[in-house]
This record gives C-alpha cells, structure tokens and sequence, in this order.
C-alpha cells in the first residue's frame, strides 16, 4: 500500500515541543503519538513511532512551535 | 539512500522557544511571516511593530528591526517609519484587543490615508494576555470572563468583522481574511500574508490580513479541540476569503 508516495522522516526538537498534539491530529498517515518521556520544561514531547511517513509535511506546518522538521528519504 | 530536508525553521525566525501557551496558534502565524520574510528577501530592509497583548514578544521571534508600540497605535507608529524610510517594508502584527479594540481609530485612518504598510490582525475573539476577557471579535453566546453567560447582543452588541468593515474603504489595497486552524487553511493564510507584503512592495497601498486563530487557554478548551471549535462557529460568522485585491 502507499508505495508511489514519497518516504519520509519527522524529527522533533523535544525540549521545543510543548506537547500540543496539533501534529498528531494533522498528520494523515497517524505515524506520530505524544511520547511517555518528560522534557526540560515538563511536557511529554511529540514522537514519531511507526514507519510510514509520507513527508507531507502536516505536521510541520501546523506545528506552532515551529519544533518539527521533515527530511524526504529518496532511493538513489 | 539520500535525506533532503524539505520543511525547517525560517531563517528570519529566531531561535528561541516562544512563551505562548501550547497550542496557541500565534506560532502559527509569526512562522508565515518569517516564511515570507525569507522569500521575498527582504529581511534586512523589513521593519516590525509588535503590539500590545500576547504577542507582544514578537520582537524576540522574529529576527527583524522592531518597534514596540503603546497600545493599538501600530499604525501610527508604522506610518511614520514609512513615510521617513519608504525603501523599508513595514509591518505591523496586532491582536483584535489591540487592533479592534483599543487600536481601532489608528488602524481605520491608516487603510483610509492608504498608507503603504502591512497590517497582520489576529483574530482570536477573546483577550488572551489579560485573561480572557470578551473582545470585540468574541462572538454571540461566547462565553469570557465579564460574560460569564455569554456575549448578548442587548448588552455588549454584535461581534465585529473589521476586514468587512475596511474593505468598504476607498484606499486599501488588499484585504483579507484567513485562517491557521488547520493545515490547508494555513497554507493557504500564507498565500495571503505574501500577497500582502507584495502589494506593500509594489506600492499599491494598505494591505491587511485578519488571521483568525485559536486560544486554547481562555477558551477552556485542548488544543485540537479548540481548532474544531474555530472550524465549526468562528468561520461560519467570519467568512474566509479577499474582500479586497490589488487591481
């Protein structure tokens, strides 16, 4: 399934996240989940748990901390 | 196997983490002005006016020169960064306290000498810095602390739609209103925020964009919540779309 989409990668600055889930809720695939971990100012950080990111970038964009950057992973 | 990095921060947003509450969407919407920023070139000739209210930090955000305003006199204050330095691209962010409210006066006589500036307004519909106190822009039946019942159009009036409002003015060059609770929506207020700042550029007068935006705090509500909320009663009485182009 999904096999013509692109591949993609979430990473999330954890001491920036402020463990919103506006992320979680915008992403089409559901590849990311707030985490069980605590970060420096106390909040439980976004994380991306599972394969199957399609670098869409959802996530990104609705990230009001501006705490999320996305890489493509192309096949060469 | 290769990585390219598609989505990170915009260079003209500094690298700090912001105070707003998790979730608030001024993030959002400080993030589509760097992008802009960025991609007009225009970091080093841009100059903003931060507000008074909850934004009024943007001067650490955004990696640009910056005045800080008195309450609501933005305009005021942009007009005469502009008429001195008309080479420098001038901005003003302000929350609907500060535009609708208090700020009202300046920002009318502004679009209507058709001042050469950018004019981003947050529409949230409620106070947010001072504690949720009904705003201007708080809609019917919307409850805020001193109307702990809810607006009631006897007593407080009618919710105002300032973007209608100054688009019924001669001299505005572009006017419009979006929104930034959803990805599409905020893909779109981008589009928005750029036009704005071409027209400024391109000299075609006063350019406005109303972003509506959520307040998870004081509307008691969680994050995701609260963008739903913004989908399903604020954009039903404040309808997305241009009100007024450049021609």
């Amino acid at each position: 399934m999904y096999l013509w989409m692109a591949k993609g990668r979430v990473k999330v600055f954890e001491g920036r996240c402020k463990s919103c889930g506006l992320c979680v809720a915008a992403c089409p695939m559901k590849v990311l989940r707030i985490s069980e971990r605590i970060n420096d100012k106390g909040y439980r950080p976004a994380e991306q748990f599972k394969e199957g990111c399609i670098a869409c970038k959802m996530c990104a964009v609705t990230c009001p901390d501006v705490a999320i950057e996305v890489f493509r992973i192309d096949e060469v | 196997m290769k990585e390219v990095r598609i989505f990170e921060r915009p260079r003209s947003m500094a690298d700090v983490t912001t105070h707003y509450c998790p979730g608030c969407t001024h993030g959002i919407a400080h993030r589509l002005v760097a992008e802009v920023i960025d991609e007009l070139g225009i970091q080093e000739t841009t100059v903003g006016v931060a507000p008074v209210g909850c934004a009024v930090f943007i001067y650490n955000y955004i990696d640009t020169d910056m005045y800080e305003a008195a309450h609501g006199r933005g305009p005021a204050v942009a007009t005469a960064c502009k008429r001195i330095r008309p080479d420098l691209t001038v901005f003003t962010y302000q929350g609907d306290g500060d535009l609708a409210s208090i700020g009202l006066a300046e920002v009318a006589h502004a679009a209507n000498r058709g001042e050469n500036i950018t004019v981003i307004f947050i529409n949230n519909a409620i106070y947010g810095m001072t504690g949720g106190q009904m705003a201007p822009t708080t809609l019917l039946g919307q409850k805020a602390t001193t109307c702990p019942l809810g607006r009631e159009a006897k007593v407080n009036g009618y919710p105002m739609r300032v973007a209608e409002m100054l688009a019924t003015l001669a001299a505005p060059g572009y006017i419009a209103r979006v929104s930034v609770a959803k990805p599409k929506f905020i893909l779109e207020a981008k589009k928005a925020v750029r036009k704005a700042f071409e027209t400024q550029i391109a000299g075609k007068g006063f350019s406005l964009v109303e972003i509506l935006s959520t307040c998870p705090t004081n509307w008691g509500m969680l994050p995701v919540e609260a963008t739903d909320w913004l989908v399903e009663k604020m954009i039903p009485f404040y309808p997305l779309g241009e009100f007024k182009v450049p021609e």
